[in-house]
């Protein structure tokens, strides 16, 4: 135990530069996936089938490929096409497109199982559609979307150790380069472990709270 | 006065189908300013599809519905009719007022921010002035201590009266209420009712649809009985309820009263 505590201290920076990344690369997934989601899923619910085609097509293949694809795909197609995405760029790119394809299926639920009458008491009002969207709908479908919004956070958490393929200096790719220099591969993987769970757990207790504050009209 | 030259809603020809079924056949109706009508019939009638027609809730295939000298929802140019634009549409709702069966106050807000949402964002007040409108109206129908309570903490009752002070406060040419009182429990309608007595004591334009035929008869200067699409009979509550001319307005009593 003393062995790895002391291998544990030599190792702390990079693993403490491992977990911000891990967490930087799910938190700007997760806000540019949200963004992405919300205008998705807008699309999905309220837009005519030719515009609403296409947001289709785009969720059914983010939801129907492994992440490991995606992600692959994120960082080898755009240099085919001579764009040079770095590797965080370009997994941050893969796990956006990754949660805003299922944050927009979350959020076109959410307005979907809105009553009609909502809609058309803030028509009778005389909203228009945008205003109708930003103070009626949206804000209704959000709070019904947050326990799922966090799991799909929780999934992006898990998500980001498939960026080690790509070089990523994550949490799990640092944890590797550990273990190459100590050898202590049952210890080190245990510990990263106990921080991806402790992450989740946080985020899952986040979630539950959010959830009792929103729940309560 | 101005108001003398044209009636503030002239419903012309109105016509409009769901699919193959004609729901309204030719509807004709006019309501000066400060009229309380009252709107009649079984279900299926068409009563609350011409309610949702005056407040562009529905497309209709035919005729044209005037609100204060304006034509509403459709503009014709070279022998076509178009919709109006979502702009246009919402400028023109705003000018009516509903107050719908199932309530459906926005569950997210309080009373006083369900009645100042419209107000903020349409009318385009201050904050405070909205408040101050919403506080008033809330008032008014006697929710002055319940403005900060949200949908949920409200009865049934109340939460009509908040539709109604919400629909109120947007300050409409005319309000539309669509059978006000279905959805709440015996012992709650009453009070609804006296808050849509007062509104419509206050001067209110009101085109009411009610299955409530004794409130039809108190609150009412006119009673529509509408039959299959069409305005069967059109008169004073003493004509319609004393002596109906109309067959089925007469066989229509006999099974609803009491």
């Amino acid at each position: 135990m003393q062995a790895f505590l002391d291998q544990l201290w030599i190792a702390r920076w990079p693993l403490w530069e491992g977990l911000l990344l891990t967490i930087g690369s799910a938190a700007g997934s997760i806000l540019f996936g949200t963004l992405l989601g919300v205008i998705v899923g807008v699309q999905l619910a309220y837009a005519p089938w030719w515009l609403r085609l296409p947001f289709r097509i785009y969720v059914d293949i983010m939801r129907g490929t492994p992440v490991l694809v995606l992600i692959l795909a994120a960082y080898y197609i755009p240099a085919v096409a001579g764009l040079s995405l770095g590797p965080t760029q370009a997994g941050i790119l893969a796990l956006t497109l990754f949660a805003g394809a299922h944050i927009g299926e979350l959020i076109r639920g959410s307005l979907q199982a809105i009553q009609p009458g909502q809609a058309e008491a803030g028509r009778s009002i005389g909203l228009t559609f945008p205003q109708l969207l930003a103070y009626v709908l949206l804000p209704q479908a959000v709070r019904s979307a947050l326990p799922p919004w966090i799991n799909t956070g929780v999934e992006l958490i898990k998500g980001s150790s498939l960026l080690s393929i790509i070089g990523v200096g994550e949490l799990l790719l640092k944890t590797q380069e550990v273990i190459g220099r100590n050898f202590m591969t049952i210890q080190f993987y245990v510990f990263a472990g106990i921080l991806y769970l402790a992450i989740n757990i946080a985020l899952d207790q986040l979630g539950k709270a959010v959830e009792r504050r929103v729940g309560q009209h | 006065m101005s108001d003398k030259q044209h009636p503030l809603l002239a419903i012309r020809g109105l016509k409009k189908q769901f699919g193959a079924t004609e729901v309204l056949k030719g509807v004709d109706l006019d309501l000066n300013k400060g009229d309380v009508v009252s709107i009649i019939g079984s279900s299926g009638s068409g009563k609350t599809t011409l309610l949702r027609c005056v407040n562009l809730l529905e497309e209709y295939q035919g005729g044209e519905i005037a609100l204060d000298g304006e034509t509403i929802g459709y503009r014709s140019g070279d022998g076509r009719r178009r919709r109006l634009s979502d702009r246009e549409l919402s400028r023109q709702r705003a000018m009516t007022g509903m107050v719908f069966q199932s309530f459906n106050l926005f569950p997210h807000l309080t009373a006083a921010g369900n009645v100042m949402l419209g107000l903020r964002k349409v009318l385009k007040l201050p904050k405070a002035e909205a408040r101050a409108i919403a506080e008033n109206w809330l008032a008014r129908v006697g929710l002055a201590a319940r403005a900060d309570h949200y949908p949920s903490q409200l009865s049934g009752g109340q939460q009509q009266r908040v539709a109604i002070a919400r629909a109120l406060a947007m300050n409409p040419k005319l309000v539309l209420l669509d059978e006000v009182t279905s959805a709440l429990d015996p012992e709650l309608v009453q009070e609804v009712l006296n808050t849509v007595k007062g509104i419509a004591d206050d001067g209110a334009t009101l085109l009411i649809v009610t299955h409530e035929m004794r409130f039809a008869r108190d609150v009412s200067s006119r009673v529509v009985f509408m039959e299959q699409g069409r305005i069967a009979e059109d008169g004073p509550p003493a004509q319609i309820f004393g002596a109906p001319k109309n067959a089925r307005l007469a066989e229509f009593l006999r099974t609803t009263r009491h």
